[in-house]
């Protein structure tokens, strides 16, 4: 939280186009390690495709994505292929519409996310033909700590249930689980309350919160429902059109004028408190209004 | 009182259960074991072996009998799975576990049963050479999920590599199957490289179109391949250096074991060697399946995308996926060329890789049980009809709509989890038990 701490992640002059399509516009924010930043903005801002930049699914037109690694130093992520990206990086997502492994059961897959360090016991899948103690121990300790996250997301009735025959927001949990079992230090979160009743976000803001405080991660959250976004992060980024109008604590952000216009698509006006408390019902509502 | 009446309750259900087993056998086995045709005077008569099917009743009532006991008391001994997944899981799993049992029993019983009988033997021989190649190509389409329609150019990439190391330079059937194995791995990854972009339909084609390249290969380099008129006098394989042959200035495995020699030594020996082969391919495909490769050739079938969002190269685990299913390949090809003693471009065409995905996609993708169901109708409805003479393929291509109309999914497609919270959970206690004791 404090903030001479160097930040994890930097991102400097972010740009991508699409051929005449300018998604992102040189874009620069960081976001801090124990610490949740949300990204918000209209449909069509440009948070998936900061996403996917992040991650290693597209290559930025230009610009820069720095990650401060605790041993390695600092890590350029553009230019990295996504599986690298995560492996090394330990930079972990999880997608706006789910992407589980939807034949396998729940358990299968939180080991499939373990799977690089399981391949490595398995030293090329010989050492796991033969059953040598070195791989089955690694895969008793991966199952293991898939138990332990099955237990910490409250899924342990549903391990042996294949992954796609699960409720919309227990899949959701699952993918945020699958993302920690492959040990993320920073975990981007792409709409997780997405089809999520009140209740299920309620928790999800728990999660989210218990998440940073015990497991020290940072999480980069896209979120459209506000009342997840504000009562979580301590750091909200606006965009619009691909570039950020806006920066800082959710209660700054919420009165600064670019952003009500943005989503309310009003110039501005005297503001009358309007994003203060319960802003949920309104907020996604007048943005599909602002398209 | 009731523990021992339960226990009476118990046996009785064993008793049933083995009685059932033992009138299936008897039903079974009277087309199969108690009639015989005989040549006399060159007509054929039909005879019956009555002694012998009370034989193979009694062998599979006390079979059956005694596989219930050990089964039983070692599921005992360990913790019932909980939950109604884990239970249905549970006995999804011990039916195809039974049935692959007896399946390999048949199996081994087969050749002592028809040693004399070459037809039945070498029908055997055929169908082991497709569950292998059934198997093999199950690593890259069941479980990988990349459509492969070229499969063939492998097993002929095998095929060809045995015959030409063979005839050539006179190495020996067994240093040739490593040999020839790895050399088809390595044409699978030369095929896997271009094509790991393409997915679908579009990998199809270019599969496809390997296959056919490779057969146009064999074909048109005749220098090498002797082009259409093949390579013949390919030597079989022998055991333990000695051959199967007749009596002549060369020590023969019937005169090394001192007995008299009959040309259904060699016959038998190929159908068991097949068998240990595709056996050995079997448990391999297996274990791959519950390693860590294994998982993610799932998941990327599953999730292509989200196997990359979780720092897997799936560069790699598809041309593992590719060069491990050729390899097979290869083995069958290495067998099928020393059990023909002749092979040439027309053994390897289009038609034999869609007869080998049709026996994947009809035995359920991903099945290991189900390639075998498959590959014994596929093989075995073109024998069985051949008295239909040229309305058989009407009739073999009719049994393939119906299945298709009943058992979308193939005969098999129920998938089994390559592990249950249950199982591990208890496996991982009795790890930290271990640990702390």
């Amino acid at each position: 939280m404090s903030p001479v701490k160097p930040p994890l992640l930097d991102v400097r002059d972010l740009t991508m186009r699409f051929g005449g399509v300018t998604a992102i516009d040189g874009l620069s924010f960081t976001a801090r390690g124990r610490e949740i930043t949300s990204i918000i903005g209209p449909n069509g801002a440009g948070k998936t495709t900061l996403f996917n930049c992040l991650t290693g699914f597209y290559l930025p037109t230009s610009g820069a994505v720095t990650l401060n690694h605790p041993e390695r130093g600092a890590l350029r992520l553009d230019g990295m292929p996504s599986h690298a990206l995560a492996r090394s990086a330990r930079v972990l997502r999880t997608f706006q519409n789910i992407r589980l492994f939807p034949g396998m059961t729940v358990l299968e897959n939180l080991v499939v996310a373990q799977h690089n360090e399981l391949q490595r016991a398995s030293a090329c899948s010989i050492a796991g033909l033969l059953g040598l103690t070195r791989y089955t121990r690694a895969e008793d300790r991966a199952i293991h700590q898939a138990h332990a996250l099955l237990r910490r997301f409250d899924l342990g009735h549903v391990a042996d249930v294949p992954a796609g025959a699960l409720a919309y927001g227990v899949q959701r949990r699952v993918e945020i689980a699958r993302a920690m079992a492959a040990g993320p230090r920073l975990l981007c979160l792409d709409e997780p309350a997405a089809g999520l009743n009140p209740r299920e976000s309620a928790s999800l803001n728990d999660l989210l919160l218990s998440l940073i405080s015990e497991e020290g991660i940072a999480v980069l959250l896209v979120e459209h429902d506000m009342s997840v976004v504000m009562k979580v992060s301590q750091h909200v980024v606006v965009l619009n059109y691909g570039r950020k109008i806006a920066e800082g604590t959710p209660d700054q952000v919420q009165n600064d004028p670019h952003v009500i216009s943005a989503y309310l698509g009003e110039p501005v006006e005297p503001v009358e408190e309007p994003l203060a408390e319960e802003p949920s019902a309104e907020e996604p509502s007048a943005e599909e209004a602002a398209l | 009182m009731p523990a021992t009446t339960a226990r009476g309750a118990a046996l009785q259900g064993r008793l049933f259960d083995a009685g059932v087993a033992a009138l299936l056998t008897g039903f079974l086995g009277i087309p199969f074991v108690g009639l015989t045709t005989v040549d006399v005077g060159g007509r054929l008569a039909v005879q019956t072996r009555w002694d012998w099917l009370i034989v193979l009743v009694a062998i599979a009532f006390g079979g059956r009998l005694a596989f219930r006991l050990l089964f039983e008391r070692r599921e005992c001994s360990g913790l019932r799975p909980a939950g109604p997944h884990a239970s249905v899981s549970s006995s999804g799993l011990r039916w195809a576990r039974h049935a692959g049992a007896w399946a390999v029993v048949v199996a081994v019983v087969l050749p002592i049963a028809f040693h004399d009988n070459r037809y039945i033997v070498d029908t055997a021989t055929t169908i082991l050479i497709y569950v292998m190649l059934g198997w093999g190509l199950n690593v890259v389409v069941g479980l990988a999920g990349l459509l492969d329609l070229g499969y063939v150019a492998f097993y002929a990439v095998g095929a060809y590599s045995y015959a030409l190391l063979a005839t050539q330079f006179g190495f020996s059937f067994w240093i040739c199957l490593p040999v020839a194995g790895l050399f088809a791995a390595t044409f699978g990854v030369v095929l896997g490289y271009p094509t790991l972009r393409l997915r679908g339909d579009y990998l199809a084609i270019v599969t496809l179109g390997f296959g056919e390249i490779i057969r146009l290969i064999l074909l048109n380099w005749t220098e090498l391949t002797n082009g259409p008129n093949g390579i013949g006098s390919i030597p079989r394989p022998t055991l333990l250096g000695h051959a199967f042959a007749p009596p002549g200035d060369m020590i023969t495995v019937a005169g090394a074991l001192g007995i008299e020699y009959a040309p259904w030594h060699r016959t038998v020996f190929l159908y068991l060697l097949i068998l240990a082969l595709a056996l050995l391919t079997n448990l391999f495909v297996l274990r791959m399946r519950k390693l860590p490769i294994g998982r993610a050739w799932e998941a990327m079938r599953e999730d292509e995308i989200a196997c990359r969002a979780l720092g897997i190269n799936v560069t790699r685990v598809k041309l593992a996926a590719f060069a491990l299913g050729a390899m097979l390949g290869g083995f069958a090809g290495v067998f099928f060329a020393a059990r023909q003693g002749f092979i040439s471009p027309e053994s390897f065409t289009f038609s034999e890789s869609a007869v080998i995905l049709a026996i994947v996609v009809l035995g359920g993708s991903g099945s290991q049980f189900g390639v075998v169901l498959a590959t014994c109708i596929l093989v075995l409805l073109p024998e069985l009809g051949r008295q239909f003479s040229e309305y058989r393929m009407l009739l073999f291509g009719a049994a393939m709509v119906a299945i298709m109309v009943w058992k979308p999914g193939g005969l098999l497609s129920r998938r089994e989890p390559t592990l249950t919270a249950a199982r591990s959970d208890t496996s991982a206690s009795s790890v930290a038990a271990r640990r702390t004791a």
